[in-house]
């Protein structure tokens, strides 16, 4: 007795042609039902009673009309969205990035962002490609997939991939610039950390299956004879 | 340089264009100069033009135009699925087949595979010089 359980309910009134419906509007009157709920109210139409909307407080008139009439901006109900994700790209899909510094690496996928980017990692210690976002565009899937349910990749959103921001330090050129620079170079700890747990996991059920791990080190690239558009990834 | 195969009532051939490309088909009966009449086990029984069929080697004895369940009774009587899977065309189409659907990750493997193949048959190779030379 759920609700969820109704059946969807069929048309009263199917049409004959658009526009025209297969029964009169008496006809119609009489299947709604609409004299049983009239006789059941004692001959007339049940009627609300109007309710009595709160005196809305008076408005002053505006200080300032504009000169020529200011157009309304078009109603906009669009909701961002994270990119449609290709049906072919699951979580633990090993991808194979096209262009940038990691071009050729095969790599595996994690999750998608709410931006729309994909977080991927090489592993760091098969490939070098560190937990990183690549975008969708860029990136070939092949039909390999990797054992992925013992990584947790909860905490990884694109906040934590921002560029951190610096307080503005105008005084002091010259020795100042060399040790910021000095310091801005090695990575934070606690993201090497990050890397290396969500590494582990994914380490060990890469090398259950023989020849994955040296196939994700290898950089994949076009030979002789290869057209792309026959090959099946 | 006498034509080996003929097109005959029973002849198996290989479509080489069209819908049905790549599949085996009898020949059941001849409409006219161009065109044969075909039928196969998982289709239905239809002309098609003698230009978009090959002819194999392979014949099985039936009569014109026979029903489904004897077509396929006589291609099992023949045997005729293991026959073209043996003959040599028939293993080189399935080769064909099998690297067309082949995984970015199967290539890697073969050619890893390939490599260990060349080297154990260089070591060979050169074992076999040494004896020579020597």
């Amino acid at each position: 007795m759920a609700p969820q359980q109704r059946k969807p309910h069929v048309c009263r009134n199917p049409d004959l042609i658009r526009g025209v419906g297969k029964y009169s509007r008496s006809k119609m009157y009489h299947k709604r039902g609409l004299w049983a709920i009239k006789a059941k109210n004692g001959g007339a139409f049940p009627k609300h009673e109007k309710q009595t909307v709160a005196a809305a407080p008076t408005e002053k008139p505006p200080k300032f009309y504009p000169a020529d009439d200011v157009k309304k901006p078009l109603v906009n109900k669009r909701k961002a969205r994270p990119t449609k994700l290709r049906a072919s790209i699951t979580p633990g899909t090993v991808l194979i990035i096209l262009a940038g510094r990691f071009k050729g690496k095969r790599v595996v996928f994690l999750k998608q962002l709410t931006s729309g980017l994909l977080l991927v990692t090489g592993p760091f210690k098969i490939n070098g490609v560190p937990l990183r976002r690549v975008n969708q565009s860029y990136v070939i899937a092949t039909s390999t997939k990797v054992d992925i349910s013992g990584v947790n990749v909860e905490k990884f959103d694109d906040k934590y991939f921002g560029k951190k921001v610096e307080k503005k330090k105008k005084k002091g050129e010259g020795e100042f610039f060399e040790a910021e620079k000095a310091e801005k170079n090695t990575l934070p700890q606690d993201k090497k950390d990050d890397q290396k747990s969500v590494d582990a996991a994914l380490i060990q059920s890469i090398e259950a299956v023989p020849d994955l791990k040296s196939y994700l080190g290898a950089r994949f690239s076009l030979k002789a004879g290869m057209k792309p558009h026959e090959l099946v990834f | 340089m006498p034509f080996k195969r003929y097109v005959e009532i029973g002849r198996i051939a290989l479509v080489n264009y069209g819908k049905d490309y790549g599949k085996l088909v009898v020949i059941v009966d001849v409409i006219d100069q161009n065109r044969a009449l075909v039928d196969a086990p998982d289709m239905v029984r239809g002309q098609i033009n003698f230009k978009r069929l090959t002819l194999t080697d392979i014949k099985i004895d039936i009569k014109r135009v026979p029903n489904k369940k004897t077509l396929i009774a006589a291609l099992e009587a023949a045997d005729v699925k293991n026959k073209w899977e043996s003959s040599s065309w028939g293993r080189k189409l399935i080769v064909q087949k099998k690297r067309a659907s082949l995984n970015d990750f199967d290539r890697f493997k073969i050619m890893l595979a390939k490599i260990k193949k060349a080297g154990v048959v260089r070591q060979e190779l050169a074992k076999l010089k040494k004896e020579t030379t020597a």
